[in-house]
C-alpha cells in the first residue's frame, strides 16, 4: 500500500525526491493511527530544518504528535491547503495531503531512509 | 440509621446499612465478600502495611442531619452578614441582585451532580448551557471567542499573561500599577518558575518593544475606567498584546473591550448572578481573538452535528489540554467551573438586554450620588479623578480601620482598605443592592464619625 | 431514564434565537437617588446584544436542557477516578445559609468568625485523615492543589540552598495534570515506568532518583486502582535521594480510615473535595483541592491558612508562604459542603466509606473477569480497570462498549485511561451504590459482551436512545463553532 517510489523514515514520514526538491508527508500508517486529522501546525517557508528535526505538530481529536523531517534543508513551500482542510491528510495521504517541500542540502541523507518494503516490515512489527 | 431499635435495650441493631449514604447491609457485604472469594474485608487490603492499617481518627462520631443542621447553622449565624448589615465592600467581589431563576435552575440535580461532559451524548444539557455561557461572554465583551470558564478572575488574569508570553515568545510583561495587587500576587505565584519578568508601569509610561503584553484592569483598583483604547494602541505599537481585566457588570453601560481591539479579556464572573460566599466558588471569564484560540487555556465547547445530522455540542480543541498534551499543555487546569458558569448563563438570560443595562445604570447612579455627597462632607475627599463605574476611593479623616469599626457599630460594613496605596483611603462600592436609605445612612455615619480622632 | 426524546431541534434553539425584542424575564426597580450625569457619550455602549425572553422561557429552557444530562441524581455513574458518589443535599443547604452564602470575602476575620472556624475545623479533619497536619484550603481544584504542592516542594529545596533539584518523577500511569502542573512549576518531567503487575517499577525508580529529584508524584491507590505494595520502600528511596514524595489524592476515597498518607512517608498531598468528600462535580467544577503537608513544610503553604488563638479564629499567611494562588480564600461554598459531609459521616462512617467502596469494586471485578480482561488480576481498591482487549478482537472497541452502556441508562466508565492499559474501562462504583445497582451493572456488562458476538453493529453504533447519536468531533475541531452566530 505504500508507494514504492518513496522513501520512509522511522517516524512515519515519507519523502518524494524530485531533483533537489523533496516533498514530505506522513504515511498512511501514521494517518490511520491518528484517526481524523483536525489540525496541522507547519513552519513558515524559508525556514531551515535538520534531518530528523522537529518541524511541526499534527493533531487528531484526542492525540497530538510531533512531525519530524525525513531530510534536512530549506523549506521552500508548505501546503497551506492542509492547514485549511486537514482531512486531506487522511483522504489523500501520498498526494494532496503532503506537508512540506524541502530543498535538500545533501542527497546522501536519502540513503538513511527506508524503502517501501523496509517500512512495511517496520510497521508490521 | 435505618436499623431497628431493640425494644429491650433501646439500642440499634447492627444489621442495617452503616450510614444513610452507604446502602450495603451486613447481609449485602457478606454476600459480596463471598462472591469475591474472601472471608473478611481485610483480605482485600493486604497491600497496605499491616502496622499502619486502620489508624485512629480524631474525628467526632456521625452527626444525624437534624443536629448537624442546627450546629452548622449556629456557625453561620456567628458571621456578620451583608443584608443584615448595609455593605459597601467591593474590590474584586460584588453584591448584586440574583434573580430567583438562578437558584431554581441550580436545584436541578441533573446539572449539579453531572461530571465533565466527556460523554457528549449523555451531557447535552451541560454542553449547551456551556455554549450559552461562551456566547453570553462574547456578546457582553464584544469578543470573538470565550472559553467555558476558569477558576476565578485573578487566575484567569494570570493565565492570560502566560498566554501572551506563549503567543509572542517574549518573557517580559508590563502590568499597570493601577491593577489590584492581589491580581499581581496571583500572577507571580503562577509564573514564579517560568523565568518571566513582571514590570510595573504607570498608565502613561513608555513601554519597551520587548514586552509580551500590557496588562491592566478597567475599572482599575481605584474604580476608574482606564484609557482602554490608548493602552491597547500602545501595546500593539510595541508588537505586544493588550490584556484587560474587566468588570462584567460595567459593560451593561460602558463600551465593551472588543470595541477597542483588546486581545484578551479576563474578568471575575461572580457579579453575574453568583453569591458572594466568602470568595468562592466563582468563575473566571476569559475571552480572546479567534486567531489565538490554540493558545487558549481551559475547556472550550463547540457546536457540531450527530450522525443523523442533528445539532449537538462537544468539548473541542482538547489537544491543548493537560489530559492529552500533558507537560506541554496550555495550562494544568482541568475544570471549567461549569456550575458557576451555568449560574452566569441563567443570570444573563434572565436579566437580558434591558436588565443588565438597568443594573449597570443603577450601580452608576447610586455610586455617583454617594460619591458626590461624600465629597461634600468635611474631612472626606475623593483623591482619584477620572470616570468611575460603581467603586471610588475616599480619603478619610482617620485611619480606615477606625472608620470601619465605627461604621460597623452603626450596622454598616464599610469600604476596602487601600491605605497601602493612598493614606487613610478606602474603596467604596455601591450597587443596586444599596438603597437610598443605606446610602444616606452611610453619609450620616461619615458626618458623625467625622475627623475627631 | 431522564431523557426527553421529544426535545427536537426546535426546542434546542439557543436563547438568542428565541429572543423577541422588548420581552424580559425580570424587572429592575427605578433609581431612588437624584439623577447623576452620565459620562461622555463615547464611553457608553450603544448596543447590548443579549437575549430578550420571558421568565417562563428561561425556566423551561434550562429545565429541559437539564433533562438531557446523565447525573448521579438520576443515573449510576461508575466513572473511574472521578468518585461519583451521592452528593448529600444537606451539604448544599448548609452552603447556602445566608451566614455563609452572603458574606463578603473582603470582610475581616473578626466579622466572620463562624466561617473561619469552619475552615479551621475542616483543616483539622483533613490533616487528621491524611496524617499531614499542615493544611491550606486555598487551592480551587485538584490541579491547583498539585501546583501549590509543587511550589511548596521547590520552596523547601530552595530554603536548603538546594537549587539543583529540578526534576519531577511521575509514573507513566499518572493523570495528565501531574506533568502539566510540574511543567508550570518549572520542573522537568521524567517518567517512571510501571512493572507488569501495574506497580511502580521500584528498580527503575531507584535508578532515576538522584540529587536532581525535587519530588516524586504518586497517585495512591494508583490510577489502576491498586495499592502500591512497596510503598514504604518507594518513599524511602525518594527520601534517601533527598527528594519529597507527593501524593495525588484523587483516589483518597479508598484510604479513609484505612491508612494515613503521612504514616507511609508522604510529605505533601492534595485532596479533591469533589471526589472523596461528596461535593458536587457540577458538570465540570467548581472543585476544591486543599493541600496537606508535614509540620516541617507547613510554613510554605499558600495563603490563607486558618489559625486559632484562644477562641479567636484568623486567616493568616504562613511565614514562608508560596503566596497567593487565587483571588480569595478558596472555594468556600465547597468547603462548607465537605465539612458538613465529614461531620455527617463521622469517624466510623468515613471508614465505612472506604470499606464499602473497596468491596463494591472488587465485587464488580469478580463478577466480570470471566468476560473482560483485567489490567491487573489481583484485588483492587476502590476501582477496577477492565480492558476490552478481548472485545476488540471481535472488532468492538472499549469506546463502543462505553457508549452502549448509555443506552441502558448507565454512565460510561472512564475510557482509555490509564494510558498504559489497552482499551481501558475504569469502573469506580463508590460506596453509595446498592448491591442491586451493582448487580444490574454486571448484568448489563455481560449482556453487552454477548451482543459484541451476536450483534456487534448495535454496539459499534451506540448510543441509540439518547437525544443525539455520536457527534462529529473531527469537524468540531477542524471548523471551531464556539458561540451563537446570528
Amino acid at each position: 500500500m505504500n508507494p514504492t517510489d518513496l522513501k520512509y523514515s522511522k517516524e512515519h514520514e515519507w519523502a518524494r525526491v524530485d531533483g533537489n526538491t523533496v516533498v514530505v508527508g506522513i504515511t498512511q500508517f501514521a494517518a490511520d493511527q491518528l484517526g481524523d486529522v483536525v489540525y496541522v501546525d507547519l513552519p513558515a517557508a524559508g525556514t531551515d530544518i535538520a534531518q530528523f528535526g522537529k518541524f511541526g505538530e499534527i493533531e487528531s481529536v484526542k492525540t497530538v504528535s510531533d512531525l519530524f523531517s525525513p531530510v534536512g534543508g530549506k523549506i521552500i513551500e508548505v501546503n497551506d491547503a492542509v492547514k485549511d482542510s486537514p482531512e486531506k491528510v487522511n483522504e489523500d495521504t501520498y498526494g494532496n495531503g503532503w506537508l512540506l517541500k524541502i530543498e535538500i542540502t545533501d542527497s546522501a541523507q536519502l540513503d538513511t531512509l527506508m524503502d517501501a518494503a523496509g517500512y512495511e516490515s517496520l510497521t508490521a512489527e | 440509621m435505618v436499623n431497628t431499635v431493640d425494644r429491650s435495650t433501646g439500642a440499634k441493631k447492627g444489621s442495617g446499612n452503616p450510614h444513610p449514604y452507604v446502602p450495603a447491609t451486613d447481609a449485602d457485604r457478606a454476600a459480596m465478600l463471598e462472591a469475591i472469594g474472601v472471608s473478611s474485608f481485610e483480605e482485600l487490603i493486604q497491600d497496605i502495611p499491616e502496622k499502619m492499617r486502620f489508624p485512629e481518627l480524631d474525628i467526632a462520631e456521625s452527626a444525624p442531619e437534624l443536629s448537624l443542621s442546627a450546629d452548622i447553622s449556629a456557625m453561620a449565624a456567628r458571621n456578620i452578614t451583608p443584608g443584615d448589615y448595609a455593605c459597601f465592600l467591593g474590590a474584586g467581589a460584588y453584591r448584586h441582585f440574583i434573580p430567583s431563576t438562578v437558584n431554581a435552575v441550580l436545584q436541578r440535580g441533573e446539572f449539579v451532580t453531572a461530571y465533565t461532559p466527556y460523554q457528549p451524548e449523555a451531557a447535552q444539557g451541560t454542553l449547551q448551557t456551556g455554549f450559552e455561557f461562551q456566547s453570553a461572554i462574547c456578546q457582553l465583551f464584544d469578543m470573538e471567542v470565550a472559553n467555558a470558564g476558569m477558576y476565578d478572575g485573578p487566575t484567569a488574569f494570570a493565565e492570560a499573561v502566560l498566554m501572551a508570553i506563549r503567543l509572542t515568545h517574549r518573557n517580559k510583561v508590563a502590568v499597570l500599577e493601577t491593577v489590584d495587587s492581589r491580581l499581581v500576587q496571583v500572577l507571580r505565584a503562577y509564573s514564579v518558575h517560568q523565568g518571566i519578568e513582571i514590570v510595573s508601569i504607570a498608565p502613561d509610561a513608555a513601554v519597551s518593544d520587548d514586552i509580551a503584553c500590557i496588562a491592566f484592569q478597567s475599572p482599575n483598583l481605584f474604580g476608574v475606567i482606564e484609557d482602554v483604547g490608548g493602552l491597547t494602541g500602545r501595546a500593539h505599537a510595541a508588537g505586544a498584546l493588550s490584556i484587560v481585566h474587566a468588570n462584567p457588570t460595567a459593560h451593561g453601560l460602558f463600551q465593551p473591550p472588543g470595541k477597542y481591539g483588546v486581545d484578551i479579556v479576563t474578568a471575575e464572573g461572580q457579579p453575574l448572578g453568583v453569591p458572594l460566599s466568602f470568595g468562592g466558588a466563582y468563575v473566571g471569564l476569559f475571552a480572546c481573538r479567534q486567531e489565538h484560540i490554540r493558545q487558549l487555556p481551559g475547556r472550550i465547547i463547540g457546536r457540531t452535528s450527530d450522525t443523523e445530522g442533528r445539532t449537538g455540542y462537544v468539548l473541542t480543541l482538547q489537544t491543548r489540554e493537560q489530559h492529552i498534551r500533558r507537560e506541554r499543555a496550555t495550562s494544568n487546569i482541568c475544570t471549567s467551573t461549569q456550575l458557576i458558569g451555568l449560574m452566569v448563563a441563567v443570570y444573563v438570560a434572565t436579566l437580558g438586554k434591558q436588565g443588565l443595562s438597568d443594573v449597570a445604570n443603577l450601580c452608576y447612579q447610586k455610586a455617583h450620588y454617594a460619591a458626590s455627597e461624600i465629597a461634600q462632607i468635611p474631612g472626606y475627599s475623593l483623591p482619584v479623578s477620572g470616570t468611575f463605574f460603581h467603586e471610588f476611593a475616599v480619603t478619610c479623616p482617620r485611619p480606615v480601620a477606625d472608620i470601619n469599626a465605627a461604621l460597623l457599630e452603626k450596622g454598616i460594613i464599610g469600604g476596602y482598605d487601600i491605605s497601602d496605596r493612598i493614606a487613610n483611603t478606602m474603596l467604596l462600592c455601591v450597587t443596586e443592592m444599596n438603597s437610598r436609605d443605606e446610602i444616606d445612612g452611610l453619609l450620616m455615619a461619615f458626618r458623625e464619625i467625622g475627623g475627631t480622632a | 431514564m431522564t431523557i426527553t426524546s421529544a426535545m427536537n431541534e426546535l426546542d434546542r434553539r439557543l436563547l438568542m434565537d428565541r429572543s423577541v425584542s422588548g420581552r424580559s424575564a425580570v424587572t429592575m426597580p427605578s433609581s431612588d437617588v437624584p439623577e447623576q450625569p452620565l459620562p461622555q457619550e463615547s464611553l457608553l455602549r450603544d448596543d447590548l446584544p443579549l437575549p430578550e425572553v420571558s421568565q417562563l422561557e428561561v425556566i423551561r429552557y434550562f429545565s429541559l436542557l437539564s433533562q438531557l444530562n446523565f447525573s448521579i441524581d438520576t443515573n449510576f455513574y461508575p466513572l473511574g477516578s472521578c468518585t461519583m458518589k451521592y452528593n448529600p443535599k444537606i451539604n448544599d443547604a448548609m452552603a447556602s445559609l445566608p451566614g455563609f452564602g452572603s458574606i463578603h470575602p473582603n470582610q475581616p476575620s473578626e466579622q466572620v468568625q463562624g466561617a473561619v472556624q469552619l475552615m479551621y475545623k475542616l483543616q483539622e479533619s483533613l490533616g487528621d485523615l491524611t496524617g499531614l497536619p499542615g493544611v491550606s484550603l486555598a487551592p480551587l481544584a485538584g490541579a491547583q492543589g498539585e501546583y501549590a504542592g509543587l511550589l511548596i516542594a521547590r520552596a523547601f529545596h530552595a530554603s536548603k540552598g538546594d537549587s539543583g533539584r529540578t526534576v519531577a518523577l511521575i509514573p507513566d500511569s499518572a493523570h495528565g495534570t501531574n506533568p502539566a502542573s510540574a511543567a508550570m512549576a518549572g520542573l522537568d518531567v521524567v517518567t517512571v515506568p510501571s512493572d507488569a503487575q501495574g506497580n511502580v517499577d521500584v528498580n527503575a525508580l531507584q535508578e532515576l532518583a538522584d540529587e536532581r529529584t525535587a519530588v516524586f508524584m504518586l497517585t495512591l491507590p494508583s490510577t489502576l486502582g491498586l495499592f502500591e505494595p512497596s510503598i514504604l520502600e518507594i518513599t524511602q528511596i525518594i527520601h534517601d535521594a533527598g527528594g519529597l514524595v507527593y501524593a495525588d489524592g484523587a483516589n483518597l476515597n479508598a484510604l479513609l480510615g484505612m491508612v494515613k498518607l503521612g504514616d507511609l512517608g508522604f510529605d505533601i498531598c492534595h485532596s479533591n473535595l469533589h471526589k472523596t468528600f461528596s461535593t458536587p462535580h457540577g458538570g465540570g467544577g467548581p472543585g476544591s483541592g486543599p493541600v496537606m503537608v508535614t509540620e516541617e513544610l507547613s510554613k510554605f503553604l499558600p495563603e490563607p491558612v486558618a489559625e486559632k488563638s484562644g477562641d479567636i479564629f484568623t486567616l493568616a499567611k504562613p511565614t514562608n508562604s508560596v503566596g497567593k494562588i487565587n483571588g480569595f480564600h478558596g472555594s468556600f461554598g465547597i468547603l462548607v459542603r465537605a465539612y458538613t459531609y465529614i461531620r455527617a459521616m463521622g469517624r466510623d462512617g468515613l471508614k465505612a466509606v472506604a470499606e464499602n467502596a473497596i468491596i463494591n469494586a472488587n465485587y464488580i471485578q469478580s463478577q466480570l473477569k470471566d468476560r473482560y480482561d483485567l489490567a491487573a488480576d489481583r484485588f483492587c481498591m476502590h476501582e477496577t480497570v477492565l480492558s476490552a482487549a478481548r472485545q476488540k478482537r471481535r472488532d468492538v472497541k472499549g469506546l463502543d462498549i462505553a457508549k452502549r452502556l448509555l443506552d441502558h441508562g448507565i454512565h460510561a466508565p472512564t475510557m482509555y485511561f490509564p494510558l498504559i492499559v489497552e482499551e481501558a474501562l475504569m469502573v469506580e462504583p463508590t460506596e453509595t451504590e446498592s448491591k442491586e445497582t451493582l448487580d444490574r451493572f454486571i448484568e448489563v456488562m455481560r449482556q453487552i459482551d454477548d451482543e459484541v458476538s451476536e450483534d456487534p453493529e448495535a454496539v459499534r453504533t451506540a448510543p441509540h436512545t439518547l437525544p443525539v447519536t455520536r457527534l462529529d468531533e473531527a469537524t468540531a475541531a477542524r471548523k471551531p463553532y464556539l458561540r451563537w452566530q446570528g
